[in-house]
C-alpha cells in the first residue's frame, strides 16, 4: 500500500528530451511517498481536536476531583481586574475561583507543551535542513517496530522519515493555538472543560516530545534504545579546571554537538572540557560521552559562580533570566543560540567567526547572539581555547577569611530565610560563620536548590548563596559521579519480556522518576528513592534533571545508582531514558505495552490504550523537585493516559491535586468486560495527581498508586508486601487502608497474614470479584442485555 | 519581624487574611467553641523542641484535654505511637484536606462535619496552599494553625514569633484546656 501525505506533488525535470525518453535528474516527489507497511485499521480519533477525547476526561475527572489550592486570591488577567475570587465571589468576567484555577492550570499546561513542540519544531528544521527530510527514522534499530507509540497512537500515522513528522507538528501546533485560546476572558467557564483541556495539552506535548527525541535519536546518532549505553561523567569535581572549559545550558542541543564536532574534527576533544547542565548536557552526552554533565539546573549558579566556564553557551528553557550578568562577573563570554532567548544581545549570526572570536578575546563585546549552530560550535571552541590561558579564574567565591567578614555583617534579619523555598535556617548559619564556625553554611549547601532569592532578599547585601557554596567547596570538588547516557526509547522485545510479568502484578510497577530539581531536601532523595525501587525489583525509569539527581550519589561502596543497575527495562533496572523529550518514551513504554503485549490496536485509538493502561499497567511517574510549567504538561500527559503521578510538597503550588476518595465506595466501580455488570474495583489507583510531604510518604504512596484493579491475586500480593513493608518501615505501623486493597483471600502475602486478617476481621471484610476492569461500555464483550 | 506577615515573604494572598491570635485565651476560645474540632499534624511537628520538651508532647496534650482526634500525615505517626498516643487517622496532608472540602464528608468517625481544622507542623507552602483550598472550597469549616509563623490563609494564626515567644503560648492554651 503506498499512503501520500497531504503535502503537494514534487516534480523536478532538468532535462526532458522527449519524444518517449530520454530524462535526466528526473525527480518526483510526491509529498513524501511513505512505504506503508502499516496494515493497522485506523482507529477512531486520529488527530483528535479539543473535545475527542472530553468524555474519557470526564470519566478520570469524576473519579478524581480537583481539589484546588489557590495560589492567590485574585485574577488580574485583564483589566476588570483585578478581581477577588474568594469564597463564593465571582469575577467580574462571571468566572468562579474553581474555574480559575483549572484555567492557570490550562495556561501553564499550554506553556509547557508549546515549549517542546516549539523545541521539536526547531530541532526538526535544523536536521530537516542539515540532513535531509529523507533521513529514515531509527529509534532501536531491529529491536523497534513500533518507533514512535504517541504520534501512531495520537495521529493515526507511521513515520518512516524525518519529513513525516511535519504534519504531526502542525497538529500540535494547530492545537495548541486552540488550547490557548481557551484561556481568554469569557471562554470555558466549567473547570472540569478546563481540566479536559489540560489533559489535551498533556498528551500533545508528549507527542511534541516524542517528534523531538525520536529526529534528534535518528539523525544525531544518540544511542538507539541501548540498555548498554555508555557512562558519562557528572559533578563538579570531574572537570580539568587546568583546560579550556566550555558551558552549555539548556535543552536544545544542537550548538552543543556542532561543539563537539569542531572539537573531534579538528583532533581537539583532550584539549578542551565541554561540560553541561540540564537537558543539553544529558543530550550531548548521548553524542559523545566525552562530554560532562555538571548537574541539574540547580547547578547553574554555583558552576557559573564557581568562575571555570571559559564561555558559556546558552540555548533555551530553564537558564538564568540572570545569566548574562552572571556570566559577565565572572568574564566569561556568553554566547546565545535560540531566538526564544536572546538575552538582549547583537545579532552577530551573519558575521564571519573571526571576528566575533576576536571581539571576545579583546574584550570588545561580552555577550552575541549566534542563531546558527555550525558557527557557534567555531566561535565558541575557538574563543575559549583562545581566553582560557589568559583568562584568570575568575572566581566569585569568597575565600574563607573573606567569607567570616561577609558573615559579619548579618544583622539577623531572617529575610534570607524568609525568601528561601525550602525555609532553610539560613541565618543560623550566617550567624555562626560570623563565629568562625562554616559548617552551618555547609550544611545548607545539600537541601539548597541555587535560586539565589537569599541574597536578593540580603538587605546587607551579603551574597548569602555563594557563601554556602564557598563554605562546602571541599564537597563540590568531590562531586564526581557517573551517569549512564539517555539510552532513548524501550526495545519491542523488552517490553514483550515484561510486558505479562507487569500487567499481571508479579513486576510490582514502572516508577519513572521526572522532571526538574526543586527539590524539598537536595537529590539525594531522588537517587535514595530510586534505588530503594530498583532494590524491591521495580522497574525503574528517570529522565531529565530527575535522571542527573539519580546518579548525584554513592553508595557504602562508592558507586552511583548507574553502576549498581543495569540500564535495562526490567525488574530492578535504573533505565535513563534522557532529557526531558525523552519522557515521551515513557508513556510510549506503557502503550507499547497495550499494544504489543496485550494486542491492542494502536492506530488513532487513544481512549481504548488509555482505558488499558489505567486499568492495568502499574506505572507511577514521581516529579519530586517538579518546578516547570513543562513538568506541568508532562504530567498532564501521563494523566490523561490514567498513569498517576506524585509531586514533592511544592508541587501543591500547581494549583490543584487529582485526588480519588477511598472512603467513597461508588466511586470505584468499573465494568467487568467479560459480562458487561458494573462491580466494584477497588480505589486503585488511588490518586492521579498527588503531592507529598516528605520522601518518605511519596515512597509508600508510589508503591500503593502501582496497583490496578486487574492485579492478579499473585501481583495485587507482591504490591501489597512492598507498600505494606514500606509503610511500616517508613511511615510506622500497618496501613489503615489495607482492607480496601484486598479483594480475595489469596491477594494476602503470606508472610503477613496474620496482621492482615486481624485488620479484615476488625473491617468486617468480605472478599470481591477480580473484574476484567474497563471504564468503557464499549469494551463490553458480552454486553448485559445479550 | 513583621507579626502579620507571611513567613515567605511573596506568599501572600489576597484580601481575606488570617486573624492574629495575640494571645493563647483566643485559641482557646476557639477550640471550646468547636463542636467538631479535628487537629492535622504534619512532620514538622516531629523536629520541634523548646526549652526540653517536644512540640509533640504538648500537642499530645492538648489533642487529650481538648478530645480532639488527631490526623498524622508523612511519617509522623511512629513518634505519637512511641508515646502510647493512638492517631485517629494516618493520612496524607492533601487527602485530608481534599475531604475537609466535601460538605457531605462526615468526619473519621463518620457521625458529623468538622468546624475547625487545626494544623501544625506541615512544611510552610504546603500548608499555605492547603489552607487556602480550604479558605476557599470549605466556607463551613474554621481553620487555625498552631505554628510560629504567620499563615496567612488560616482563620486564626500565630503571628511570626520566637520559638520561645511561641513555647509560651502553646503552653498557655493547653493549660487553659485543662481548666
Ligand atoms: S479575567 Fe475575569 S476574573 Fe480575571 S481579571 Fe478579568 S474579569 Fe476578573
Ligand atoms: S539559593 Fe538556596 S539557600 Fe538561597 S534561597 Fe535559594 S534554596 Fe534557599
Ligand atoms: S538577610 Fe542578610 S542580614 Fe538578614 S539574616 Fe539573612 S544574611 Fe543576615
Amino acid at each position: 500500500m503506498v499512503e501520500l501525505r497531504r503535502d503537494s506533488v514534487n516534480v523536478k525535470i532538468k532535462e526532458l528530451n522527449s519524444d518517449i525518453a530520454h530524462f535526466r535528474d528526473l525527480s518526483i516527489t510526491i509529498g513524501a511517498i511513505t512505504k506503508e507497511t502499516w496494515v493497522e485499521p485506523m482507529g477512531p480519533t486520529p488527530y483528535p481536536s479539543l473535545t475527542t477525547l472530553r468524555s474519557w476526561d470526564l470519566k478520570l475527572l469524576e473519579r478524581y476531583k480537583p481539589f484546588y489550592l489557590p495560589f492567590c486570591d485574585l485574577c488580574c488577567m485583564c483589566t476588570y481586574g483585578k478581581c477577588d475570587l474568594t469564597g463564593n465571589k465571582l469575577g467580574a468576567c462571571g468566572i468562579s475561583m474553581a474555574a480559575q484555577q483549572s484555567r492557570t492550570v490550562l495556561l501553564a499546561a499550554c506553556i509547557g507543551a508549546s515549549t517542546h513542540t516549539a523545541h521539536a519544531r526547531d530541532l526538526l528544521t535544523h536536521l530537516i535542513e542539515r540532513y535531509g527530510e529523507d533521513h529514515p527514522i531509527n529509534v532501536g534499530e531491529l529491536n523497534v517496530d513500533i518507533e514512535a507509540p504517541l504520534t501512531r497512537l495520537v495521529c493515526g500515522i507511521k513515520p518512516v522519515n524525518l519529513g513525516d513528522f511535519e504534519e504531526v507538528l502542525d497538529y500540535c501546533e494547530k492545537q495548541l493555538t486552540q488550547l490557548l485560546s481557551v484561556t481568554h476572558t469569557g471562554q470555558e467557564g466549567n473547570n472540569l472543560d478546563f481540566e479536559s483541556k489540560v489533559f489535551h495539552a498533556g498528551m500533545i506535548d508528549h507527542v511534541g516530545m516524542e517528534v523531538a527525541d525520536i529526529a534528534q535519536i535518528s539523525a544525531l546518532g544518540f544511542p538507539k534504545s541501548d540498555p548498554e549505553a555508555s557512562l558519562a561523567d557528572l559533578g563538579l569535581g570531574t572537570v580539568d579546571i587546568k583546560k579550556p572549559v566550555i558551558l552549555v545550558i539548556g535543552h536544545n542541543v544542537p550548538p552543543a554537538t556542532e561543539i563537539i564536532d569542531y572539537l573531534k574534527t579538528r583532533d581537539l576533544m583532550s584539549e578542551a572540557e565541554v561540560t553541561g547542565i540540564c537537558c543539553t548536557a544529558l543530550d550531548m552526552t548521548r553524542y559523545s560521552a566525552k562530554a560532562k554533565i555538571i548537574g541539574p539546573i540547580s547547578w547553574q549558579l554555583r558552576y557559573v559562580r564557581s568562575g571555570v566556564p571559559d564561555v558559556i553557551v546558552i540555548d533555551e528553557q530553564c537558564i538564568r533570566a540572570d545569566i548574562l550578568q552572571e556570566a559577565q562577573h565572572i568574564h566569561a563570554p556568553l554566547i546565545a543560540t535560540s531566538g526564544k532567548n536572546c538575552c538582549g544581545l547583537p545579532d552577530r549570526t551573519h558575521d564571519v567567526p573571526d571576528e566575533i572570536v576576536a571581539d571576545f578575546v579583546s574584550g570588545k563585546i561580552t555577550g552575541a547572539l549566534i542563531l546558527d549552530p555550525v558557527k557557534v560550535g567555531e566561535v565558541a571552541v575557538r574563543t575559549a581555547l583562545a581566553i582560557a590561558p589568559k583568562r584568570e579564574k575568575h572566581k566569585l567565591l569568597p575565600t574563607h577569611d573573606e567569607l567570616i567578614k561577609l558573615a559579619k555583617k548579618c544583622t539577623g534579619c531572617v529575610l534570607c530565610r524568609r525568601a528561601c523555598p525550602n525555609d532553610l535556617p539560613i541565618s543560623y548559619a550566617v550567624k555562626a560563620a560570623a563565629q568562625g564556625n562554616i559548617s552551618g553554611l555547609d550544611e545548607l549547601y545539600d537541601d539548597c536548590v541555587g535560586c539565589g532569592r537569599c541574597e536578593s532578599a540580603c538587605p546587607q547585601k551579603i551574597p548569602v548563596h555563594s557563601i554556602i557554596v564557598a563554605a562546602a567547596e571541599k564537597k563540590t570538588r568531590d562531586e564526581s559521579y557517573r551517569i549512564r547516557t539517555g539510552r532513548g526509547a524501550i526495545q519491542d522485545i523488552e517490553i514483550r519480556k515484561v510486558g505479562g510479568p507487569l500487567v499481571l502484578g508479579e513486576i510490582p510497577g514502572i516508577v519513572a522518576f521526572v522532571g526538574c530539581a526543586n527539590f524539598p531536601k537536595g537529590s539525594r532523595e531522588v537517587a535514595e528513592m530510586c534505588m530503594e525501587f530498583a532494590k524491591r525489583r521495580y522497574i525503574v525509569c528517570t529522565s531529565g534533571c530527575s535522571a542527573i539527581s539519580a546518579g548525584m550519589y554513592r553508595n557504602e561502596e562508592g558507586k552511583t545508582a548507574y553502576e549498581i543497575y543495569p540500564g535495562s527495562f526490567e525488574a530492578g533496572g535504573i533505565v535513563n531514558v534522557g532529557s526531558c523529550v525523552s519522557n515521551a518514551h515513557i508513556s510510549g513504554a506503557a502503550i507499547k505495552i497495550a499494544s504489543i503485549f496485550a494486542r491492542r490496536p494502536l492506530r488513532g485509538n487513544y481512549e481504548e490504550i488509555a482505558d488499558y493502561v489505567y486499568n492495568r499497567v502499574g506505572a507511577v511517574g514521581v516529579a519530586w523537585g517538579a518546578m516547570s510549567q513543562k513538568a506541568a504538561s508532562i504530567a498532564a500527559g501521563f494523566w490523561r493516559l490514567g498513569i498517576p503521578v506524585v509531586v514533592g510538597p511544592h508541587g501543591t503550588k500547581y494549583r490543584r491535586m487529582l485526588l480519588g476518595r477511598s472512603d467513597k465506595e461508588q466511586d470505584w466501580y468499573v465494568y467487568d468486560a467479560r459480562t458487561g455488570e458494573k462491580v466494584y474495583g477497588g480505589p486503585v489507583p488511588e490518586h492521579l495527581f498527588f503531592a507529598a510531604e516528605t520522601k518518605e510518604e511519596a515512597m509508600v504512596m508510589v508503591a500503593k498508586l502501582t496497583m490496578r484493579p486487574n492485579d492478579t491475586s499473585k501481583g495485587r500480593a507482591i504490591k501489597l508486601t512492598n507498600y505494606i513493608d514500606l509503610h511500616k518501615r517508613l511511615i510506622g505501623g500497618m496501613p489503615h487502608d489495607v482492607h480496601l486493597l484486598v479483594r480475595k483471600q489469596a491477594d494476602i502475602p503470606l508472610t503477613m497474614k496474620e496482621d492482615i486478617e486481624k485488620i479484615l476481621k476488625e473491617m468486617e471484610w468480605t472478599e470481591h470479584e477480580i473484574p476484567d476492569p474497563t471504564l468503557l461500555s464499549r469494551m463490553i464483550r458480552k454486553s448485559k442485555e445479550a | 519581624m513583621p507579626l502579620a506577615e507571611s513567613w515567605q515573604t511573596a506568599e501572600i494572598p489576597g484580601p481575606k487574611k488570617a486573624s492574629l491570635i495575640i494571645k493563647p485565651d483566643i485559641a482557646d476560645a476557639i477550640i471550646r467553641r468547636a463542636k467538631r474540632p479535628i487537629m492535622i499534624v504534619g512532620y514538622g511537628a516531629v523536629e520541634y523542641e523548646v526549652e526540653g520538651i517536644k512540640l509533640i508532647e504538648c500537642l499530645i496534650e492538648l489533642a487529650n484535654k481538648g478530645k480532639i482526634p488527631v490526623v498524622v500525615t508523612a511519617s509522623t505517626a511512629r513518634e505519637f505511637l512511641n508515646r502510647g498516643f493512638s492517631p485517629a487517622a494516618l493520612m496524607p496532608a492533601v487527602d485530608i484536606g481534599n475531604r475537609l472540602t466535601d460538605p457531605a464528608w462526615k468526619g473519621l468517625d463518620g457521625k458529623e462535619s468538622y468546624d475547625l481544622a487545626i494544623f501544625v507542623g506541615l512544611p510552610y507552602s504546603m500548608e499555605w496552599t492547603i489552607l487556602s483550598g480550604l479558605k476557599h472550597f470549605a466556607p463551613y469549616l474554621k481553620t487555625m494553625t498552631l505554628d510560629c509563623v504567620y499563615q496567612p490563609n488560616a482563620s486564626w494564626s500565630f503571628p511570626n514569633s520566637t520559638i520561645k515567644d511561641w513555647a509560651a503560648n502553646l503552653r498557655g492554651i493547653v493549660e487553659n484546656l485543662g481548666d
